[in-house]
């Protein structure tokens, strides 16, 4: 009961850390989800070129990273943090947030669709191109690499 | 005195002429005529590849629409020099294409000149173009022309003095036009050479991927060593073996299949563009492109920054 509690305190703790971390630093919370999407990215494209076989547990983590990020994200673009952190962020997001945000449903609403949708190795071939069209979409219109 | 100013005058007046006639003629659009091109049965399948690989609808389609054989121009491209309007390059008769000949087409994309015999502006990758073969050229041009008409002419372009006299583009074209036809490397593979084609010729990758001197022309030696982009918003990254020797032929294939890199993050801005192109051509002149890109020496990059 005691260890319980305390995991919870800890728990707490860590969340409230984190909220801080992204109210402080948000260039550095956004560059951090967006990290970990490209890990999960990787892991489902090792399965999709057969270089890794088939594994529901990985997709499945893979796809809730993608609607965690989709979920946490839309928050993470305060007026001040435009520059900084060398962040690759494009000034247009702040030109047209609603389309930006909106973005960000649509990917944890593919996210979503798709994990309940993939199966196994072909349902995960038929679906993961699509999905990943969220991603180049969003790095067309809003992301500025210096080079 | 008298006479000493005025033989002055005159030597000066000579020059000028002199100068002037050398400058209007060193500056006449080159043209290509009718009479170079021999008789050719278009294959749509050969032009339709071209545009993909050309990438014509990059710049020439419709902006904010999801239909890309829409070629109606209008997209604003900013540069150093202004900001230049892309022309409608669809089938209409009027405001398009539709009634180019051949020969105009032709000598738009390896001259650099226009129908009415004006220099066009580098902004139009012809120093690329130029590399494409006559018979590829005319079969884009047969592909081209199945496409939707759009009407509409597209603005002038908004270039200030001195580079909107066109005519000081045949010194720029004398610089940085050689008017060469892709040349084969015998030493390499035909899978290599139809790589270096692609990349070369009607991919114009380099535009793109390389720095450029204050005249707007790519600085040689750094070609595909990556650069600022031209309308000053981010830059290209470096795709030589300098950046990408850790990438695989596959890897490079793989990018310009789904936009994905090795490294699983997806390629942005106008690459996005670029792939939704390069994953509509056949499987093996993406593996041809990439065979090329992969052996591309390492060069440094002249932006510093990571």
């Amino acid at each position: 009961m005691k260890s319980a509690s305390a995991i919870a305190a800890v728990a707490v703790f860590a969340l409230g850390a984190a909220a801080v971390l992204a109210q402080e630093d948000p260039i550095a919370a956004r560059k951090a989800l967006m990290k970990s999407n490209g890990q999960a990215a990787g892991a489902i494209a090792k399965m999709v070129k057969g270089e890794a076989p088939f594994d529901p547990a990985v997709t499945k983590k893979a796809f809730a990273t993608f609607e965690d990020a989709a979920a946490k994200m839309p928050a993470l673009f305060p007026d001040n943090s435009k520059v900084g952190g060398e962040t690759t962020a494009a000034p247009k997001i702040w030109e047209d947030m609603a389309d930006f945000k909106a973005r960000f449903v649509k990917l944890g609403t593919d996210a979503k669709a798709a994990d309940t949708r993939v199966k196994d190795l072909d349902s995960l071939k038929a679906v993961f191109p699509d999905f990943a069209k969220n991603c180049g979409g969003c790095h067309e219109l809003y992301r500025i690499k210096k080079s | 005195m008298d006479l000493m100013v005025s033989r002055l005058i005159v030597a000066a007046a000579f020059v000028v002429l002199l100068g002037s006639a050398a400058f209007w003629f060193l500056t006449i659009p080159e043209t290509v005529p009718a009479s170079a091109l021999g008789p050719h049965a278009p294959n749509l399948t050969n032009g339709k590849e071209m545009f993909y690989a050309g990438g014509c609808a990059s710049c020439h389609a419709v902006p904010k629409q999801e239909d890309k054989t829409r070629l109606g121009g209008g997209l604003a491209l900013g540069s150093p020099f202004g900001t230049f309007y892309v022309p409608n390059i669809s089938s209409d008769p009027k405001d398009g294409i539709g009634d180019w000949s051949e020969a105009q087409f032709v000598t738009a994309m390896v001259k650099g000149t226009s129908p009415t015999g004006e220099h066009l502006f580098p902004a139009f990758p012809y120093t690329s173009y130029q590399r494409m073969s006559l018979d590829d050229l005319r079969d884009l041009f047969a592909y081209l022309k199945t496409l939707p008409p759009i009407m509409g002419k597209i603005r002038d372009h908004d270039v200030p003095f001195p580079f909107n006299i066109r005519r000081t583009l045949g010194i720029w074209k004398l610089l940085f036009l050689d008017g060469k036809p892709f040349k084969p490397d015998t030493t390499q593979s035909a899978q290599w050479n139809r790589g270096a084609y692609l990349v070369n010729g009607p991919g114009h990758c380099v535009e793109c991927h390389s720095p450029r001197n204050v005249l707007g022309a790519i600085k040689s030696g750094k070609r595909f060593a990556g650069g600022p982009s031209p309308d000053g918003q981010g830059g290209t990254p470096n795709i030589t073996q300098q950046k990408l020797k850790d990438w695989s032929v596959k890897d490079i294939a793989d990018t310009l299949t789904t936009g994905m890199t090795p490294d699983a993050d997806f390629v942005g801005g106008a690459m996005v563009e670029v792939v939704r192109n390069t994953s509509q051509l056949t499987p093996a002149d993406r593996e041809a492109m990439a065979t090329y890109i992969k052996t591309l020496p390492a060069v440094e990059g002249s932006a510093s920054k990571k």
